[in-house]
């Protein structure tokens, strides 16, 4: 009889801590959990939730000062024997010799984590010379097949090139060809699609899949995206804080969370994908009165001569959500700014109907116009650190707009007051600065300012992107609640369209600069009707293990997005 | 890379033409011209001076021609003969005295760097790597004490001690017995002896910038997340350190590299005087107080032609070192 094969990789008790000044912070506190071959561990939690350390303390690279304190990290090697990695000294041969051979890592930013100043062939190659005896030869030959497996086009120029010469995805291919380099048993994920665009990360799921089938390799998939690990996961570990908090088969995690923490986190993303539930609204004018913004034909040509925006229509009523969804570089953004007239369209207008009824050009104001305008045309930003100054307390942020307004003293107290307790924050709290706050609490702030001048539309950013998603959708019922409350109008920009169907009326797909469609949220979605939103939709991951979405996934491939 | 550099070098004709207007005003700024320090100079010592010499001399010297004929005399003799014009001051051509004196500059400009780099670089990196360690600590105050103490007093008290308590002889870059000797082995080793000790005292001010800007650098680069991809391949601590943080912290420092040339020229004129050597530095200080117009033209045309040639070269060597830039 054969003992039982010991599984690939298991940790047992592991802690990583940091040393503060304030003490220690347990980023990573008595975690284990194990990992068989060819199957996917999925770790998921929030961010500071310690999935990252966990990963890191893996291949005892965890960032300075950070140290595992205690547990064991069991690899079973290929000669039967089994390694302690977290007995190993990190800065040893023997724990190099594991890393990036029999463990390889992939990361989030694939950008900044490759070198700017080395060829992509040498620094993919690199990784083969490490763990192998090759000539430079051989080596080339390996980076050229490894560059074929994760399909980056005509690697025998990709070779050479560098890696801002590529885009996001194409570059998180060249990490996976790095990675894949000494066919390594185990793969590690860290968020590795977090940075991408939803078709990109669809592509990059759909490679590493292939690959995990073909090499039998296990991976351990780092993200905070449930509907990510529903499509991908056999097993799953939800962290939180640093703790595990519940670990099992992917469909029980899913149809059957035990712990609380789970139950919350896969409420507010399935919350997520659905409408947000009946609220009392009031009446949305008749369809026949004229729209608060009608924007025609608006060109904008960069410098450069790349058109960012390219004769965009669109209309909102009052009281409406209008979506604009679409992909980085597809305009979005751009198109929001243009409206604020924060960048000049050369063509086009925008006409905004104002309070009194006059019908004004935003995109020809003048300096004063533009100015009474911005009034009742409001933005708000998707960094909540970026967009709030340091040196200014969160009441004096507040107060900004009122000031300009003409509004001071205690009457500007007031209107700060009231404003954070629409928003949901203590006034107590209004001499604080905002380094003080969380994420979500800033974005609070983020939104009090922007409708301290009771404005009539605002214009948002991709003003979730960068919460937590159990806050995201927090933020979705407070905007909706001022919406309901203030009368207020949305342009709401947004990749996530998760995010626009909880919150948007009606939704227009940019792709490009161009607006490809147009119509009422739940029909575009149910019922797409341009190639570009078909493959949009059905690169969305669904938080659903048992429905996954991405195997038959509708891919729109344009003439010229091949390069 | 090719249409980059020459377009580069077309960019530099206009420049060039403007830097010698430039010179040129700049020379003709001061109140008076040569003649007026010589007739003062004259008169401190008690000479009595008859206008009409003064004339006589003016019109020798084509003082009083439109300043436009004198700048175009000027420049037409530079590009056409490689004639700098005459050194009031000296008697002597311009061109002589630049030329001789050019070649120690640049040579001490040229230790000084060496000497700057081989021991900033690897206290930067050092520092960096071990931050806040007490090995950081050290080096960063001695790079302050050193930044703050300026080059001639460090000059000064190196000579006293070096002439009072180890009898060597100090100033220059040769003891008077080989000034003028032809080059030879006993000659270099005399020169080896003079030079440490100004490229002692000129480079460690430039050494204590560069360890603080080789730390800063550094420590930028080594949070970056590439860091810790080349750590997950599996690379050694050192190679890993060599091959990608050091080597991109290094470029900032690499594209400076062309500002030896005007360097070399106006370098450290003080340090220049105080232990008299034979440089140019000391050359431009003599010529702009004493007004002698071609020498000082010469020499600041020298160091503005320098500028623009070392520019070009920072902008090659950056091109070269940070694919980034190349392919923009």
């Amino acid at each position: 009889m054969t003992r039982p094969q010991p599984p690939l990789l298991a940790v047992r008790n592991l802690q990583t801590f940091f040393p503060t000044r304030h003490g220690t912070f347990r980023a990573v506190d008595d975690v284990s959990f194990t990992l068989e071959r060819g199957r996917t561990l999925a770790i998921v939690g929030e961010s500071g939730s310690g999935k990252s350390v966990t990963a890191r303390s893996i291949l005892q690279i965890v960032d300075h000062p950070g140290r595992i304190e205690g547990g064991a990290i069991e690899l079973a090697r290929e000669d039967g024997t089994v390694t302690d990695l977290a007995k190993l000294d990190p800065r040893g041969r023997e724990i190099r010799a594991i890393r990036g051979k029999e463990i390889a890592m992939i990361f989030q930013e694939p950008m900044s984590s490759l070198s700017p100043v080395h060829r992509v062939g040498d620094q993919i190659g690199e990784a083969v010379r490490l763990h192998r005896k090759v000539t430079r030869r051989e080596e080339r030959d390996r980076v050229l097949e490894l560059l074929r497996q994760v399909e980056i086009p005509d690697p025998e120029t990709a070779i050479d090139r560098y890696t801002f010469e590529f885009s996001g995805g194409m570059r998180q291919r060249v990490m996976i060809a790095m990675a894949l380099a000494c066919d390594p048993r185990v793969l590690i994920a860290d968020e590795p699609t977090t940075a991408l665009d939803v078709t990109t990360q669809a592509e990059i799921l759909d490679l590493i899949r292939r690959l995990q089938d073909s090499h039998g390799m296990a991976v351990i998939f780092i993200t905070h995206d449930m509907g990510v690990v529903a499509e991908i996961a056999d097993e799953v570990l939800v962290m939180f804080r640093g703790k595990v908090r519940e670990s099992g088969p992917v469909d029980a995690i899913f149809h059957a969370p035990q712990d609380g923490y789970t139950r919350d986190l896969i409420g507010s993303v399935v919350k997520l994908e659905q409408k947000a539930g009946a609220r009392v609204r009031p009446a949305l004018p008749p369809a026949d009165q004229p729209p608060l913004l009608k924007v025609e034909n608006m060109s904008l040509t960069f410098g450069n001569g790349k058109t960012a925006v390219d004769d965009v229509s669109l209309t909102l009523r009052e009281g409406e959500t209008l979506g604009i969804v679409g992909e980085s570089g597809s305009g979005k953004t751009t198109m929001g700014r243009c409206l604020l007239r924060i960048y000049d369209p050369q063509q086009g207008r925008a006409e905004f109907r104002r309070a009194d009824g006059r019908v004004e050009d935003v995109l020809s104001a003048g300096r004063h116009g533009l100015k009474s305008i911005r009034r009742e045309m409001r933005m708000i930003f998707q960094d909540p650190v970026g967009s709030l100054s340091p040196r200014k307390t969160v009441g004096e942020i507040i107060a900004e707009p009122l000031k300009l307004a003409g509004i001071r003293g205690r009457a500007c107290e007031e209107e700060v007051c009231h404003l954070m307790e629409q928003v949901g924050l203590p006034p107590a709290w209004r001499e604080r600065y905002p380094h003080a706050f969380s994420g979500g609490q800033r974005q609070r702030i983020g939104i009090a300012r922007a409708i301290s001048v009771k404005p009539r539309l605002i214009i948002a950013d991709e003003a979730t992107s960068a919460l937590d998603v159990s806050l995201r959708s927090q933020m979705l019922d407070l905007m909706m609640k001022l919406q309901d409350e203030m009368g207020l109008s949305y342009i709401f920009i947004s990749h996530d369209m998760s995010v626009i169907r909880y919150m948007c009326d009606r939704v227009a797909v940019m792709y490009r600069g161009r607006i490809v469609e147009t119509g009422e949220t739940g029909q575009v979605i149910g019922a797409p009707q341009a190639p570009y939103t078909r493959a949009l939709l059905s690169a969305i991951p669904n938080p659903d293990p048992r429905n996954p979405r991405l195997r038959a996934r509708f891919r729109h491939v344009p003439e010229a997005a091949l390069a | 890379m090719l249409p980059f550099l020459a377009r580069r070098l077309l960019y530099a004709v206009p420049t060039l033409f403007a830097v010698s207007v430039i010179a040129f005003v700049i020379i003709q700024l001061p109140p008076g011209d040569y003649l007026t320090t010589l007739m003062a100079d004259w008169a401190a010592q008690g000479g009595a001076v008859e206008s009409g010499m003064v004339e006589a001399m003016r019109e020798r010297y084509g003082l009083d021609q439109p300043i436009y004929v004198q700048y175009f005399k000027w420049m037409s003799g530079i590009l056409l003969q490689g004639d700098f014009g005459m050194s009031f001051e000296y008697g002597r051509p311009v061109s002589e005295l630049i030329w001789s004196r050019l070649g120690f500059s640049f040579l001490l400009a040229f230790l000084t760097l060496l000497f700057a780099w081989a021991i900033a670089v690897p206290i930067g990196i050092l520092s960096a790597v071990r931050q806040y360690s007490v090995a950081d600590y050290i080096a960063t105050f001695i790079a302050f004490v050193f930044l703050a103490l300026p080059n001639f007093v460090l000059a000064l008290g190196m000579m006293y001690v070096m002439s009072a308590y180890f009898g060597q002889s100090v100033g220059g870059l040769f003891s008077a017995e080989y000034v003028d000797a032809p080059w030879s082995l006993a000659r270099l080793w005399d020169f080896l002896k003079h030079v440490w000790l100004p490229v002692f005292a000129i480079g460690t001010g430039s050494l204590a910038a560069l360890i603080r800007i080789m730390r800063a650098n550094l420590l930028d680069e080594l949070r970056k997340p590439y860091v810790t991809t080349a750590r997950a391949k599996g690379l050694d601590e050192f190679r890993l350190l060599m091959r990608y943080p050091v080597r991109i912290a290094l470029n900032p420092l690499i594209s400076a590299l062309g500002w030896i040339l005007p360097a070399a020229v106006s370098m450290e004129i003080l340090v220049s005087v105080v232990m008299s050597l034979p440089t140019t530095g000391p050359l431009l200080l003599r010529a702009l107080l004493a007004q002698d117009m071609y020498l000082a033209g010469s020499l600041i045309l020298l160091i503005s032609v320098l500028t623009i040639i070392g520019t070009l070269i920072s902008d090659i060597l950056l091109a070269l070192t940070d694919p980034r830039i190349r392919l923009q």
